[in-house]
């Protein structure tokens, strides 16, 4: 093991030496103060007497596993501050998330690096430790010398997360701000891991992550909770962030959430959002849950039955943003009607000239919004199908359901 | 107003599961046995115990699961979040251990159990132990909660045979709600017994770890509460049905110590062969069930409690150490079953101590916790609430010591 490293929990208890090498004290915890630095340890309390004291990171010598030595005795008392982070009291046994290993974790014990600056000993925080070994340094800290825990943890193997991974999890908005903790770190994850990782908080907890995290990511990740998880946290947070959550999910997507809500709530976030996405939501609220309606969503493409190949690549290049996994084209006539379905690859073989229902696929398989969700996922087991037309009662195309809209249905059961 | 009933209603139903299983796992092998020597021995003078008992257990599990509904985490989160690490490392050393004894006991049911029905022990216990084994970690959440369900219904068996047994209902009703104390050692490490095989550690652990997982908030934490209590009282229910069915076959016709709740059943023989098929039948369903539940909730407590990755839904890589414990609780448990001189019943009387000494802490951490204002906002208890729940408290310390007392005598003189 390398000499440059020191453990929180060997800091905590080690002594502290002035000038003239008498002991003044035991240190109980350290401090960082992440908007000056969010590495070094800044400030090191320390116990002796009556109270607590503070010592700046640069009125230190040298820091060993024998104690700390000062070069400056000038020490002011502690008061508590609400721009540092404390190690002991903050930090650890608490909850991270490790954006690495895209899991929660709890912190066991810190690793810091002993470097020097300017001619004298820093601290600066390597490591956040979680396994075996971390467990075992706690349990025996104080019992034992700490060299001798040393030696004795070295056949335990290590499990640590480096600290430029850890996010803090902090309910409270201002001490956030105060401690420079953001949602960048976690906006990295893949929403469907963050989904797994929120699931696993507790509801306060949750909520201070959609509270800091990008809209757009909040929506992707929601997307992917569990649905009476979703109700909770959507109806934890101030509206107004709700709506926009909402607005940036697909309106299938925000039409289950919503229709999860007390139905004040749900009207309340309808109202603060935007009128485009609104009227498509609320279309689809007026759904049962288990039916074709209630599955399926209004994002799809939709061309004139007169319209040629060539049309449809140019209406699709113009489009903003075409829905994701595209891969089919439906057809209406002059009345709105369903009239064909075409699928993408045959528009990409043709020539441009070709009439879209020449390319239309025969007997397309439709089903009207009413029908039971047991049937649509029977219909597109039996016809192999990625995506499938849903009509109202005069025949209009009303949705498009889609296979992984099959797919959560399935697995819900 | 119907419309409003029917939503509760569908609220509860949605919330059913974790009172009920644990307060039906309460009612595990070692408090079977409990239950049929108090009845064996003394008749209907005990069941006055019990509507205090169903008191002190819907306090304490009230408060787990209000726990639970509100911070969204396990008791072992908030012990070590709260009290550090050491504090935690000790409580869940004491929990292996008394958690362990409790399924040594349950397999030791499974295998006294069948051997009524002539099924050796060594086709029974290996059965058993491979069947919770796959039952946990191949089967999914909702599959497994169904499961335990089912379980949690076959304990009607034991109402079935009280019935069976025709017992003095007039006695039961009347001994039910008047008190009797003999001063003789013997009732008195009887109702000392009964109270303290019925609030167990590993329950409060267990019940606020479900919750959690249930995913209750405080919305539907009314129905929760309402929930945890129709468990504790189905269990009293199931405990009342046991001690009668003693006392009707065996206690009217030559009041005596029973050797184990199989010796029990064997004496509801007389009384036909349902009565003791069914008493049998409870005996096995209960102890398999506890035996499924105990080594989960173990292995999920501590691994959550020190911070390593837990739960069915992880592959064995990523929590490794979570499924190395539940497996070796389930090894070990089973295994001593099959050793022929296994000192069992020192081993429970042990676990007994162990289990006494590590109450009052998780109890009164729970108060702790519980008032906690950081943790619990606006549900902390009410000043009314925790006087009630400090009483509760100190009963049960004072005569789970003297439970410890009691099992320290006889582990010396045995």
């Amino acid at each position: 093991m390398a000499e440059n490293l020191l453990y929180l929990t060997e800091l905590v208890g080690l002594p502290v030496f002035d000038l003239k090498r008498r002991r003044i004290g035991r240190v109980k915890d350290a401090a960082l103060v992440p908007l000056i630095d969010p590495v070094r340890v800044d400030r090191y309390l320390v116990g002796g007497g009556w109270a607590w004291l503070t010592i700046r990171h640069d009125q230190v010598q040298s820091i060993s596993l024998d104690g700390i030595y000062l070069r400056d005795e000038q020490l002011t008392p502690y008061h508590s501050d609400e721009y540092m982070l404390r190690l002991a009291r903050d930090l650890l046994d608490q909850q991270i998330i490790d954006v690495s290993g895209r899991k929660v974790v709890r912190v066991s014990d810190v690793t810091f690096e002993v470097r020097q600056e300017d001619g004298h000993d820093v601290l600066g925080v390597l490591e956040v430790d979680i396994g075996l070994r971390s467990v075992f340094r706690r349990v025996v800290q104080g019992a034992l010398p700490r060299r001798a825990v040393r030696r004795l943890q070295r056949p335990i193997p290590p499990n640590s997360i480096r600290w430029e991974f850890c996010n803090i999890i902090e309910p409270d908005p201002q001490r956030r701000l105060r401690l420079n903790i953001s949602g960048a770190m976690l906006e990295r994850i893949h929403p469907a891991d963050l989904a797994d990782i929120v699931e696993e908080l507790s509801p306060e907890d949750r909520e201070a992550i959609f509270e800091t995290i990008d809209s757009e990511v909040a929506a992707e990740a929601l997307s992917e909770v569990e649905p009476d998880i979703q109700a909770s946290i959507l109806e934890s947070l101030e509206t107004e962030k709700a709506a926009e959550i909402v607005e940036e999910m697909s309106p299938d997507e925000a039409a289950d959430v919503l229709a999860e809500l007390k139905e004040e709530t749900s009207e309340e976030i309808l109202d603060e959002m935007d009128a485009e996405p609104k009227t498509e939501v609320r279309e689809l609220l007026e759904f049962e849950e288990d039916t074709a309606g209630g599955l399926m969503n209004t994002e799809y493409v939709v061309l004139h039955e007169q319209a040629a190949a060539g049309d449809a690549i140019e209406a699709l290049k113009g489009s903003e943003e075409p829905p994701e996994g595209l891969n089919t084209l439906f057809l209406i006539d002059a009345g709105g009607r369903l009239a064909g379905v075409v699928p993408l690859a045959r528009l990409l073989l043709s020539s441009g000239a070709t009439p879209l229902k020449e390319l239309a696929v025969e007997a397309p398989v439709q089903v009207s919004v009413d029908e039971k969700q047991d049937r649509v996922t029977e219909l597109f087991d039996k016809y192999n199908l990625l995506t499938l037309p849903v009509v109202d009662d005069e025949g209009k195309l009303a949705g498009v359901i889609t296979a992984d809209d099959v797919i959560t249905v399935l697995r819900r059961k | 107003m119907l419309k409003r009933l029917r939503y509760h209603i569908a609220v509860f139903f949605s919330v059913i599961g974790p009172g009920f299983i644990t307060a039906m796992v309460d009612n595990d092998a070692g408090g079977i046995y409990t239950y049929s020597q108090a009845g064996a021995r003394f008749g209907y003078l005990p069941l006055w115990t019990l509507i205090p008992i169903t008191l002190l257990l819907i306090v304490t599990q009230e408060m787990c699961s209000r726990m639970g509904a509100v911070t969204g985490k396990g008791l072992s989160d908030l012990i070590r979040e709260e009290f550090g690490l050491r504090v935690t490392f000790l409580v869940m050393t004491a929990l292996v251990v008394t958690n362990l004894t409790n399924i040594m006991a349950n397999f030791a049911g499974i295998a006294s159990s069948l051997e009524l029905f002539h099924v050796s022990r060594y086709i029974s216990v290996p059965l058993a132990a491979a069947a919770v084994w796959l039952l946990i970690v191949k089967g999914t959440y909702h599959g497994v909660e169904k499961v335990f369900l089912i379980a949690c219904t076959l304990y009607v068996c034991y109402i079935i045979s009280g019935v069976l047994v025709e017992p003095n209902w007039k006695e039961a009703a009347i001994y039910s709600v008047r008190p009797v104390l003999l001063l003789e050692p013997a009732y008195i490490t009887i109702l000392i017994g009964m109270v303290g095989t019925s609030v167990a550690p590993w329950m409060q652990f267990y019940l606020q770890a479900a919750v959690v997982e249930k995913g209750v908030t405080e919305k539907e934490y009314r129905e929760s509460r309402i929930e945890v209590i129709v468990g504790c009282v189905a269990m009293t229910v199931i405990a009342f049905f046991i001690i009668i069915a003693c006392a009707g076959a065996i206690w009217t016709r030559n009041p005596r110590d029973i050797a184990g709740a199989a010796d029990a059943a064997l004496g509801l023989r007389p009384f036909g062969r349902y009565a003791f098929l069914l008493f049998a039948a409870g005996l096995f369903n209960a102890s398999l069930f506890a035996a499924c539940v105990q080594p989960l909730s173990t292995a999920f407590t501590v691994c959550e409690g020190l911070g390593f990755e837990s739960g069915v839904n992880r592959r064995f890589r990523e929590a490794s150490i979570f499924y190395w414990l539940f497996t070796l609780l389930i090894a070990l448990g089973a295994g001593v079953i099959l050793l022929p001189d296994f000192p069992l019943v020192r081993m429970i009387l042990l676990s007994q101590v162990v289990n006494g000494a590590l109450l009052p802490f998780v109890l009164i951490f729970m108060i702790l916790l519980v008032n906690k204002r950081k943790l619990m906002g606006e549900w902390t208890n009410s000043r009314f609430y925790n006087a009630v729940a400090w009483t509760a408290v100190v009963v049960l310390i004072g005569l789970t010591l003297a439970l410890v007392a009691i099992s320290i005598r006889d582990l010396r003189a045995g």
